[in-house]
């Protein structure tokens, strides 16, 4: 017992003071929000798109695009632009209501989308959002990432925001993984199970598009394929952070827009 | 005894593929038999379709870390059947159901012919003589069941309770008791390894990232060593020492997170709270490497993707003294409470005689004592110059699982500081050529749920003809069934956590 109240007293308190304070500090080769600058292209160059794994890039009339849902944030079109043209910032928030929102251009969005939910929504929601969790295929790195929100440096609970163990119990789902085949009918019929109104939020590259199994016979590219998503959270994985923010941003509690 | 018939190959090195025998099923059977009997153990087995549509072959990967060889050789199947080795031979069991899934071939003789991932084959046979037409649908079919008195089913999954992935667990119980576990898995299979054949392409490394998330550095650098075998490419010796180290980062981050987890399991608060936040602080340094806290970006063919500089390797260091001092303080009270300890002791006993006969590795094998590891039996890398005690103890339960995690962490944590304190000079990465043809290569490599190996064989034109993965999840999920027997079903998250394998990983 002794040790263990030592132990308490060495451990200290660990839960970080985001989003009051200032979010936790992210490593310097961290990947997060791309940055296109289009002036800065070569006419004919097309290095990023052929670098690319999943085809989040794209060249039209001469202007590139990343669509931040197919991105693997990988850096490979970074490295290959002979002229700087795409870089990755440190941006960490990434989440958006609709899929055309993920589109990076020329610096456009410069600012975070606006992803807090309609009011009547948020009457129902803000201040106590139950999720079940559904892993529908992927790599278990989003699941992890996710998880991470449970300890004691994050503590999701302290907004309200708690993963339960039936969707009955559910105001909606959290969704990972590209859905398989073999998965479709599990997330529908856990979709089903959670009672209106209900929300859906697809976190990571596999749940928005497929990710780096896009196109594979055994996925549906993503979980608005199954259900109608509202809030996309991109990555691969999203960084704990950029999936807080999503989470809490949201909810209409978090960290100003900067 | 020796598997004279059993072509000698050397972890990470490449033969073209006529140096591996094609023997006669009797002598493909007895090489096998042998090779377990002498110790060995079936690292891979799996089929490959040849240019006559009725003609499969078989190939085998036999580990023999007593000599630090590989035994592989193949043989030709006629038909859509062959004789099953699973009776004489337990540790094929997975292996045979899965090449009867894939090929359509059926091993006759199976005691549990079942399907492994739940799809449709890659020929035109099948297994079970499903109608090709017809959508197979996962988990659905016959499960081991106990009839009589009071004795009920629970079924669990494929969504669980928390955050996991998917999976179908039925078990057989009389009141509290577990007779038996049938696991049923497939329901993340997204068809990697059909993805991985022709040539290597830039979604290739991302398929390998993504193999195993928690695993990423571990299967990355299998990948990568299967590409530069074949492409005859020597790495430098910086390139090597940080592979190195972020396969330990990769290690420590998922041990402190298990022990937290296997803490939470029994009840125990206070280290299930603190490991979660420092198993945090681990990713956080292969962030540091990389800017990715699973090793995203970090492996790639001819090196590392990111090099080091004395800054960044200070700062590493300073945070890993910080981090060891956490783990020591927060798992220490794990063994300093009885009522932890009269959890974890004497549950879940996977016996050493079942460990060897499943063929199980990793951690979960050195838990009942059985000293293997890759990084001393078939060693590459940075660990043919620098290596690290194998850390085993003979309990076989949970107790067994945690404490040979606890020594895994202090030793890797040397490792990496050994490993800073003389950082050699070289370039990170270099260029990787094609890749030879006709060739035939397997990687090992020891991840931190255990042994990954990666086999890859490159057809005329130098690209992959087959490239077979096989999870150290793989061959350790029978083990938890196994270990679950005549324990309380209340028990099974407990035991499930302290094996914690991989559903992505053997879904592939």
């Amino acid at each position: 017992m002794f040790k263990i109240i030592l132990a308490r007293l060495r451990q200290g308190h660990q839960t970080m003071k985001y989003p009051d304070g200032p979010p936790p500090k992210l490593p310097d080769r961290f990947r997060g929000r791309p940055m296109l600058n289009a002036g800065n292209c070569l006419t004919g160059c097309d290095a990023c798109v052929r670098a690319c794994p999943t085809g989040a890039i794209v060249v039209k009339d001469g202007r590139p695009s990343i669509d931040m849902g197919k991105c693997l944030f990988c850096g490979e079109c970074a490295k290959v632009c002979p002229q700087q043209a795409v870089t990755f910032s440190a941006g960490y928030q990434l989440a958006a209501h609709q899929r055309q929102e993920m589109v990076v251009s020329d610096n456009q969005p410069a600012r975070p989308n606006d992803i807090a939910m309609t009011r009547d929504i948020r009457k129902l929601f803000g201040r106590s959002l139950k999720l079940r969790q559904v892993s529908a295929g992927g790599c278990n790195a989003c699941e992890a990432d996710t998880n991470v929100l449970n300890t004691l440096a994050w503590d999701l609970g302290r907004f309200g925001i708690q993963f339960v163990a039936s969707p009955r119990h559910a105001d909606g789902l959290l969704i990972t993984g590209p859905v398989t085949q073999n998965m479709h009918l599990a997330l529908k019929k856990t979709y089903d199970a959670v009672p209106d109104p209900r929300i859906v939020i697809a976190v990571g590259a596999c749940a928005i598009s497929g990710g780096p199994y896009i196109d594979h016979e055994q996925v549906k590219n993503g979980a608005d394929a199954v259900v109608p998503v509202d809030v996309y959270i991109p990555g691969c994985p999203p960084h704990p952070l950029t999936i807080l923010d999503g989470l809490i941003r949201f909810l209409g509690c978090g960290a100003p827009v900067k | 005894m020796n598997n004279h018939s059993l072509a000698k190959l050397t972890n990470g090195r490449a033969v073209k593929l006529d140096a591996i025998p094609t023997l006669e099923f009797e002598g493909f059977k007895q090489a096998i038999l042998d090779g377990t009997a002498a110790g060995q153990r079936v690292s891979a087995m799996f089929g490959d379709s040849t240019e006559q549509a009725d003609i499969t072959q078989l190939y085998v990967v036999m580990a023999d870390d007593e000599q630090n060889r590989l035994c592989v050789g193949r043989t030709q199947i006629q038909g859509d059947k062959f004789s099953s080795l699973t009776p004489d031979c337990p540790q094929l069991h997975l292996f045979e159901r899965e090449i009867a899934e894939q090929f359509g071939l059926k091993p006759i003789g199976h005691p549990w012919l079942k399907p492994v991932r739940y799809c449709h084959s890659k020929t035109n046979r099948d297994a079970w003589d499903r109608p090709a037409n017809e959508s197979i649908l996962p988990a659905v079919g016959d499960f081991y069941q106990v009839e009589g008195d009071e004795v009920h089913e629970v079924a669990v999954g494929p969504v669980h309770a928390g955050i996991i992935e998917p999976g179908h667990f039925r078990f057989q119980c009389h009141g509290e008791r577990v007779f038996h576990l049938e696991i049923a898995l497939g329901f993340q299979h997204r068809g990697v390894e059909q993805a991985m054949i022709g040539e290597p392409t830039n979604r290739s490394i991302h398929y390998a990232e993504t193999l195993a998330g928690d695993t990423t550095i571990a299967h990355t650098t299998g990948y990568c060593q299967a590409i530069e075998a074949l492409a005859h490419c020597q790495k430098t010796a910086r390139a090597q020492m940080l592979r190195g180290v972020a396969l330990e980062l990769e290690r420590l981050a998922n041990h402190v997170g298990d022990l937290g987890a296997i803490s939470n399991d029994v009840g125990f608060l206070p280290t299930a709270s603190y490991c979660g936040r420092i198993r945090g602080d681990f990713l956080n340094m292969t962030a540091l490497l990389c800017g990715s806290r699973f090793g995203r970006g970090m492996i790639r063919p001819g090196g590392v993707g990111f090099d080091i500089d004395a800054h960044c390797a200070a700062d590493l260091l300073c945070r890993l003294d910080k981090a060891e001092k956490d783990t020591a303080n927060a798992v220490n009270l794990l063994w300093d409470t009885p009522s932890v300890m009269a959890r974890l002791e004497n549950t879940g006993i996977l016996p050493q005689r079942v460990a060897v006969e499943l063929g199980i590795v990793g951690p979960a094998a050195r838990a009942s004592g059985l000293v293997r590891d890759i990084r001393q039996d078939q060693p590459s890398g940075i660990f043919r110059f620098s290596h690290i005690p194998v850390s085993a103890c003979d309990n076989g339960d949970a107790f067994g699982r945690a404490f040979v995690r606890w020594l895994e962490i202090q030793r890797s944590i040397k490792f990496i500081r050994e490993q800073f304190a003389a950082i050699p000079a070289g370039s990170p990465l270099v260029e990787v050529g094609p890749l030879a043809p006709d060739s035939f290569t397997v990687t090992l490599n020891e991840g931190w749920r255990g042994e990954v190996c990666h086999t890859a064989i490159t057809n005329k034109q130098g690209s992959f003809a087959r490239y077979k993965i096989v999870d150290p999840s793989f061959h350790n999920w029978p083990a938890l069934a196994y270990a679950l027997r005549g324990q309380e079903i209340s028990d099974f998250p407990l035991c499930n956590k302290s094996f914690n394998l991989s559903y992505c990983g053997h879904d592939l």
